[in-house]
């Protein structure tokens, strides 16, 4: 049985800037996971049940116009919510590292911040299935 | 984990999470997955089911759009499959049908789902119907299947839904004057989208030159100018679905075709994989049987013939 990892790529907010939201789409895609791409202007709410839907195994949110405090948790709760405990969070933009903390604890697992190769993402996201399993 | 009983009562009281998982399950071919769709399947059901297809481009996803608002106006729970190519080379897929149907995520209403083709051709994944069916289940009518837009090759669709609708484009005019008449004969429902825009008038004596090509007795399709930009003809693209839907599938034939559709799928999916392991059994698998080709010990068409045998057709 052939097991494809699916992530979702959203943009919550009001940020049209989604440059690299689809650089990260498409090295995921070139790595063998099937990616969906909500586009941009997505609310929290359409996000989360996006995330339900597709059954995502992961969920990566890329946000740069600095309202990640306040979207990116809202977006992990809405998730926890509708049942989505198992799907793994994770963020990118420009966010600076104060803020880091913060979202590690409303349950990203891991933040990227500009200039990050998109092998990091890739290889995060196998690392995370291994420990899964 | 759940048992399979608890997935499909989980499925039938409405329940999107438990119908997003099964769903994987049928993707990625889970051996629970029959059991389910077994369990699942009413042959009373009544659901409609449209397959969309056309070259990329010509606003696909924008008219399933525009159905899913008209038909959720009228009450009913909408759900699409939304299929995208995967690449042959990483086996990935950059699923981004669902971008143009956003306005409907947060309606509990709308199920939508991406599928990536796995490998499948004819512009649909080898799991199309058992999703469709669980769609069903779940009580969404009608359900939308949206496929690859590759135009000619999916002839496919026909046999997967109860009605094909095929979107075309003014600009591609040409095209489909010398377009070969298998897409254009399984179409029940022709929409010429883009109504919005120049060149209508050439498109549709396009498109009705090369339907008058169609034989006699299968029936021409309705052909219905429409513009997923402002809304024009979506009334009258709709009354000619139902249309079209009542004539082909009204009443008992309905269920029928129904039951026939879901058969074929699963014999196509079965007959592949009894004649691969029967393969894997004289051979060792796929490999060494192209070995022995090379070797001129046999033919790609010996090793059917010895598939016959062992099935026991030989008469």
């Amino acid at each position: 049985m052939e097991r494809k990892i699916r992530v979702l790529i959203g943009k919550p907010g009001l940020d049209g800037h989604d440059r690299g939201a689809k650089f990260i789409a498409r090295a995921l895609r070139d790595a063998g996971m099937e990616v969906i791409y909500t586009g941009i202007r997505q609310t929290p709410e359409a996000i989360a049940n996006t995330a339900i839907q597709e059954d995502v195994d992961f969920v990566g949110l890329s946000l740069l116009s600095g309202a990640h405090n306040h979207l990116f948790p809202q977006v992990a709760r809405l998730i926890r919510e509708k049942g989505g405990d198992d799907i793994i969070l994770f963020g990118g933009g420009v966010i600076p590292g104060e803020d880091i903390p913060g979202l590690e604890e409303a349950g990203f697992r891991a933040i990227f911040t500009p200039g990050t190769p998109a092998s990091d993402v890739v290889e995060f996201i196998h690392e995370e299935m291994k420990n899964r399993r | 984990m759940n048992t399979v009983h608890e997935l499909a009562e989980g499925i039938r009281s409405g329940d999107g999470r438990t119908l997003a998982r099964a769903l994987t399950m049928v993707e990625n071919g889970d051996p629970r997955a029959a059991v389910l769709l077994h369990e699942l399947y009413d042959p009373s059901a009544t659901a409609l089911t449209l397959g969309v297809t056309g070259p990329p481009g010509a606003g696909k996803s924008s008219m399933v759009n525009r159905l899913i608002a008209y038909w959720r106006g009228k009450g009913k729970k909408v759900g699409v499959l939304a299929v995208d190519p995967s690449s042959p080379f990483s086996g990935g897929a950059l699923l981004g049908d669902r971008i143009r149907m956003q306005e409907h995520a947060t309606d509990a209403g709308v199920f939508i789902r991406s599928m990536g083709s796995r490998g499948h051709l004819g512009g649909l994944s080898g799991s199309t119907r058992d999703s469709l069916e669980l769609m069903i289940a779940a009580g969404y009518d009608p359900v939308m299947v949206e496929t690859v837009g590759v135009g000619q090759a999916e002839v496919e669709v026909a046999s997967l839904a109860d009605l094909t609708i095929l979107v075309l484009v003014p600009g591609a005019g040409d095209e489909v004057q010398t377009m070969k008449a298998g897409i254009m004969e399984v179409a029940d429902v022709i929409v010429l989208n883009k109504a919005d825009a120049g060149g209508m008038d050439r498109l549709q004596t396009a498109v009705e030159s090369s339907l008058e090509l169609v034989p006699d007795g299968i029936g021409r399709p309705p052909v219905v100018r429409f513009s997923a930009k402002t809304g024009q003809g979506l009334e009258l693209l709709v009354e000619k679905i139902l249309e079209e839907a009542s004539s082909k599938t009204g009443d008992s034939r309905g269920a029928r075709k129904r039951a026939m559709l879901v058969l074929e799928s699963v014999l196509r999916e079965k007959g592949r994989k009894m004649a691969a392991s029967k393969v894997e059994e004289m051979f060792g698998g796929m490999e060494k049987a192209i070995d022995s080709v090379l070797r001129g010990e046999t033919t790609p068409y010996g090793i059917g013939e010895l598939l016959d045998k062992s099935f026991g057709e030989e008469d």
